[in-house]
């Protein structure tokens, strides 16, 4: 974590020069990639995280159950419903939980609206890196949309703690119902136009076809996970090999690509947000009466055991592996977060590529450095 | 654990053999993440790696591989030739347990300082400041 941006000549070869690229980058964002240069191509390139760690699984050892939901929920704030439904399925498996039907409904639905936050803070920085400014404006104006439909239900517009184990917080507001059906509607039309305006613009199809081509077996051997994985020939879905919290019920497609590139990643994030959309507008039509949570107090008594749950987040396969020793305290809690997951994928695709190509493929990635540091 | 999770414990020595049969032959070839536990009392470390499978039918399967080592001298062979992915995996339990990961190519700090001079964070016997 040397944090001058150093430029030197390698002595092996005088061709070869290093450059730090980040951490104070403004698309890298606490993250640097030291980068080996030959002219303008990338002959090799090491990720450096860890600007932002935190220990969040060291201070996780330290609270009990129920205090550990607001401060697990920060390594990704975009996505923070999801992050913390991985925590809750993990907890209630280890408490036997039978969470009620509407408060599985009211979790899947929060999921599905962060995935829809998320994706949109993707697209509209991708947008920005490929020179294609109408989509941060345009995504970044839209997401709010979807933020102020998780504020009618979770009462706040970034962290929720909304899905806690035993269910979710509260429940939904009558009204939220009616006004998040409108909102899908009029979503559906704006990705339409997202589809004119940006996948099928020949300007940005020559910036990112065939840009960090990422094959099946790559991937499977690099353990990608998500978008990066779906674009790349992989049916990996938890939702659908696992189905959790009543996904069963909803019906959704797990969308594939075969070209692996930086286009098919931003195409497959576009392709997830659809689903999502389907998915909250059956939820929001069919949801069940009955309670939402259940009565656990604030300091549940957990068992000793062991689980190791996961959850599909935005990024691709959160997980959690818990370990309870029977105390209040979870004995060890590891993280298991799609950005590190993904993280081994870049300098694999750096290779070898051009200079100018670095942000589409950085981003492209959809990685969180906030997340993977933890 | 649950169904569709199955956690096998095996000794340091054995494990890049069951990991390429797990691998090749019974198709678990995609790394989930590979985690570390610190059982101070028994003076042992763990560690696991989860890994899932991109074959059809088996997706929601997690093997998990267990290994237990003296926390003294925990030295263990790394399994990046069997899953690639578990590179930085293994370099963050290498960090915040520290564990040896014999024949690892680089086993330098990913997330904590340079500098650094700790004992390993998630061990048990380092207690964070303020505690």
């Amino acid at each position: 974590m040397t944090m001058a941006a150093q430029s030197e000549y390698s002595p092996d070869s005088e061709r070869i020069m290093s450059v730090s690229l980040g951490p104070q980058h403004p698309g890298a964002g606490h993250f640097r990639i030291r980068l080996w240069l030959d002219g303008d191509y990338v002959v090799r390139a090491e990720p450096d995280p860890g600007y932002v760690h935190r220990g969040e699984e060291k201070m996780a050892e330290y609270r009990n159950y129920i205090q550990n939901v607001p401060h697990l929920e920060r390594p990704v704030i975009l996505d923070s419903s999801n992050i913390l439904f991985a925590y809750s399925l993990a907890v209630d498996e280890l408490m036997n939980n039978k969470i009620p039907i509407r408060g599985q409904y009211l979790r899947v639905i929060m999921s599905e609206a962060n995935r829809i936050i998320s994706d949109m803070y993707y697209l509209a920085i991708q947008g920005y890196f490929m020179g294609h400014t109408t989509m941060i404006t345009w995504c970044m104006g839209d997401r709010d949309f979807w933020i102020d439909f998780a504020e009618r239900i979770g009462g706040a517009r970034v962290t929720y703690a909304y899905i806690i184990p035993g269910g979710v917080r509260n429940d939904i507001p009558a009204f939220a119902i009616e006004k998040g059906l409108k909102t899908c509607d009029w979503f559906d039309k704006r990705m339409d136009e997202y589809e004119k305006i940006f996948f099928s613009n020949p300007m940005v199809h020559q910036r990112s076809d065939g840009v960090g081509v990422l094959s099946r077996d790559d991937a499977i051997a690099l353990g990608a996970t998500g978008n990066v994985a779906r674009a790349s020939g992989l049916s990996l879905d938890v939702r659908k090999d696992e189905p959790y919290s009543s996904y069963e019920d909803f019906e959704f497609k797990v969308n594939v690509l075969n070209q692996g590139d930086s286009w098919a990643r931003a195409y497959s994030a576009l392709l997830d947000m659809r689903e999502a959309v389907k998915i909250i507008r059956q939820a929001l039509k069919k949801l069940p009466l009955g309670p939402v949570r259940l009565k656990l107090g604030p300091q549940p008594r957990v068992p000793a055991g062991e689980v190791y749950a996961r959850t599909e987040a935005a990024r691709g396969e959160m997980s959690y592996h818990i370990i309870s020793d029977g105390s209040p305290r979870p004995y060890r809690l590891k993280i298991g977060v799609p950005s590190a997951k993904n993280l081994r994928v870049l300098p694999h695709l750096l290779r070898g590529v051009h200079v100018a190509d670095i942000p589409v493929i950085y981003w492209g990635l959809n990685y969180w450095p906030v997340e993977n540091d933890r | 654990m649950k169904e569709r999770r199955l956690k096998l414990s095996m000794t340091p020595s054995r494990i890049r053999e069951v990991g390429l049969f797990a691998r090749d032959t019974l198709g678990f070839d995609h790394i989930s993440t590979v985690s570390g536990v610190d059982w101070i009392a028994k003076n042992q470390l763990e560690v696991d790696y989860f890994v899932g499978s991109s074959t059809p039918g088996q997706e929601d399967f997690i093997l998990a591989f267990s290994e237990l080592v003296a926390r003294d001298n925990p030295v263990v062979p790394t399994l990046i030739d069997v899953w690639k992915g578990a590179e930085y995996h293994e370099r963050e339990t290498h960090e915040m347990l520290g564990i040896n990961f014999q024949g690892h190519p680089n086993q330098n700090h990913l997330l904590l300082p340079e500098d650094w001079n700790d004992l390993p964070p998630l061990r048990k016997d380092y207690v964070s400041p303020g505690r």
